[in-house]
């Protein structure tokens, strides 16, 4: 009960007028960037990390996060009409959503994802608000040591286990740890990996990265494949209310998809590409309409990785507060943006900025409310959106890539830096590397070799103090599972499947 | 029962998958050269600061490796990335645009310069309406500037064509008034 009062006091925060409008323009701003494709959360979000030099905390992480929901409202729509996923978490929204408006039903669609998101979202900020003080108290006990095999283990699943190849997923991480690196060592004041250039001695700023990979390898990207088909919008027919046929066969979709989101999120694990696939799997077993998956657009296959998708990202923020783990590209630049307030994510964070936390948390539930307004009645403006050409949208998005970069330091090596990171952008696009764990690699690592560091400090250099502690010991064999359990498996079927192969005279 | 007949065709090199190997091992090799370069003080010999370059070293030189064994066997580009043909063209109006912009910036100041990239990268997206790219550009450089920078306080390098075009935009904005 506890936590209840913890949540008036943040309604009172939230609802100040200030806050209420920084809320109201990181939704519509989300929301609009959700819509366009090509930008999304992270990258707005890294745009506008210098506000933090500007205003309270509270203001800007309610902006973010208004954004960073809004985000996930506005792909939908994109996904639904235009068949272009603007975020990987959309993917499978694409799949139903864009059948069903191709067969007329795209007001439907949008509605059901519209209203199931804000039923996932406000069920997943209520989980927020219940399990990150329960969180908080297991955590209390992590020393150095447990920090360190924790880190480890999102490490693994977030560039190992999700995503098409582990060893493309760990590349990936490992080059963000070399970004991260880069800059004078706290600890000790020697710089690394400068090359003996100054510029380089405070180190990749992570609006660099994130714009870099996010806006200039994507724009990049897309100028290359420019003949690869265009999608058309799928005009919007229909009205946008559900029949009560549809609203039954929604709401339990919309239940199913957030109780497998929000834990999934909440795991160290995060991310919405398992939650929003393993959801789209459930509905389609369920569902009594199995003939409409994948010919007109099945609704279930919209409400329950909508609501997925949306609980997952309400998820996330668990380990992001309690533990300072940020599991998505999103989350991460969020870490960062409490780095630049000396904020330190971690158990403390609930009693020591009640008001941030709590107003935070309680401005999610104003954002759900606000969002399912702007999505619903007021979906024909962002419609509009998706009519701005490509070219002009792709050379907008570089004039403010330009603005957030260059405004750091107004120094040219920072466009240098930004167009070479964004070359590795491209790469990264074309030969199917994740571009997410760069930059979770990026802010996470050097966080993991502080605790690293901290803990062989204690325990006077013997590395027997990560498999001496159980806790630290678990963390790091689910690591390990993680990490070789799937290449196991696979290696298993293999050889089953190889079998019968192999019976003499088969050639 | 013997293996010698395996009827697998030789797996292809694949170049290009091959090629980020090999540039991920030189990477591996740079971290390695400049994690020397960094200077122990016997003070932090328990856990300096070179004991994570040098497991990030380690685990790029594996993967790099791992890497390159996938690419002898084939390569892992996805079917649909290999088969969309690279528009080179529009590509490289994209990077002139880029280019432009981090020559100009500095002589031209931030929105001449970031006219010049929009202009460039719109053509090389297949815009053909030059002229209106250049408005549509200028107005969009100069609501980033004073928009975006402005309101976050951020100082983008304030050439005299933002002054100058205090009075167009001005004008601009009377027009559209009117």
């Amino acid at each position: 009960m506890e936590t209840l009062g913890h949540l008036a006091h943040g309604f009172a925060v939230a609802f100040s007028p200030t806050n209420l409008l920084w809320c109201l323009l990181g939704t519509t701003l989300g929301t609009a960037i959700g819509v366009l494709p090509g930008l999304g959360p992270a990258l707005t979000i890294a745009l506008l990390l210098p506000i933090t030099y500007q205003v309270a905390p509270e203001a800007s992480f309610i902006l973010f996060a208004g954004i960073y929901y809004g985000a996930m409202y506005g792909g939908s729509t994109t996904s639904i009409l235009l068949n272009t996923p603007g975020e990987s978490a959309t993917i499978v929204t694409a799949l139903e959503g864009n059948k069903m408006a191709r067969s007329g039903r795209g007001g439907a669609a949008l509605a059901t994802s519209a209203i199931g998101s804000f039923v996932a979202g406000t069920l997943g900020t209520l989980g927020v608000a219940f399990l990150a003080p329960v969180v908080v108290k297991f955590a209390l006990a992590f020393g150095p040591a447990e920090y360190f095999s924790l880190m480890v283990l999102a490490f693994i699943t977030v560039s190992a286990v999700l995503g098409s190849s582990s060893v493309r997923g760990l590349t990936s991480l490992f080059a963000g740890f070399v970004i991260g690196m880069i800059g004078v060592d706290l600890q000790t004041g020697q710089p690394r990996f400068t090359f003996g250039m100054t510029e380089l001695l405070d180190g990749v700023d992570v609006i660099i990265a994130a714009v870099g990979l996010f806006a200039v390898g994507e724009t990049l990207y897309m100028a290359s494949r420019r003949y690869a088909g265009k999608d058309e919008i799928v005009p919007l027919k229909g009205s946008l209310y559900m029949t009560a046929a549809e609203w039954g066969r929604s709401w339990k979709a919309w239940l199913r998809g957030a109780a497998i989101g929000f834990p999934i999120g909440a795991m160290p694990a995060g991310g919405a590409e398992i939650p929003t696939f393993l959801s789209y799997a459930i509905e389609k077993k369920l569902s009594k309409h199995k003939e409409e998956f994948g010919t007109v657009g099945a609704i279930e296959g919209v409400a329950g990785p909508e609501a997925a998708n949306n609980a997952s990202a309400a998820g996330v923020l668990v380990p992001m507060l309690t533990l300072g783990l940020p599991t998505s590209a999103t989350a991460a630049i969020m870490l960062s943006a409490f780095q630049s307030y000396g904020i330190n994510p971690g158990p403390l964070l609930l009693t020591t900025q009640a008001d941030l936390v709590w107003g935070l948390i309680a401005s999610l539930f104003i954002a759900n409310v606000i969002l399912v307004i702007l999505n619903l009645p007021l979906i024909g403006l962002w419609v509009r959106l998706l009519k701005i050409p490509a070219p002009q949208l792709y050379a907008g998005i570089l004039v403010f890539a330009t603005v957030g970069t260059y405004g750091i330091s107004q120094s040219p090596i920072d466009l240098v830096i930004l167009y070479l990171l964004g070359a590795a952008g491209f790469l990264m696009r074309r030969f199917d590397f994740p571009t997410a764990p760069v930059i979770i690699g990026m802010i996470l690592g050097p966080l993991a070799e502080t605790q690293f560091r901290r803990a062989m400090t204690i325990s006077n250099g013997d590395w027997s103090v990560f498999y001496k502690h159980p806790l630290s010991l678990t963390l790091l064999t689910l690591a390990f599972i993680g990490l070789v359990g799937p290449h196991v498996w696979a290696f298993i079927e293999h050889r089953r499947r190889r079998g019968p192969e192999h019976v003499p005279g088969d050639a | 029962m013997s293996t010698i007949n395996q009827p697998a065709a030789p797996p292809r090199l694949a170049v290009p998958e091959l090629s980020i190997g090999i540039g991920l091992l030189a990477c591996a090799g740079a971290v390695a050269w400049q994690t020397l370069a960094i200077p122990v003080s016997p003070l932090y010999s328990k856990v300096g600061p070179t004991v994570f370059p040098y497991l990030t070293m380690v685990g790029l030189v594996v993967l790099s490796l791992l890497l390159i064994l996938a690419a002898l066997r084939g390569g892992w580009q996805p079917e649909e990335e290999k088969e969309t043909s690279t528009d080179w063209k529009a590509m490289g109006f994209v990077v002139i645009g880029l280019l432009a912009n981090l020559v100009l910036i500095q002589p031209l100041g931030f929105t001449a310069a970031s006219v010049i990239m929009f202009v460039l990268v719109c053509y090389g997206f297949g815009s053909r309406h030059t002229l209106r790219d250049v408005l549509t550009g200028l107005v969009l450089a100069l609501a980033a500037y004073f928009g975006f920078a402005k309101a976050l306080g951020v100082n983008i390098g304030a050439g005299f064509i933002e002054n100058q075009l205090n009075t167009v935009i001005d004008a601009f904005t009377s027009t559209l008034g009117g």
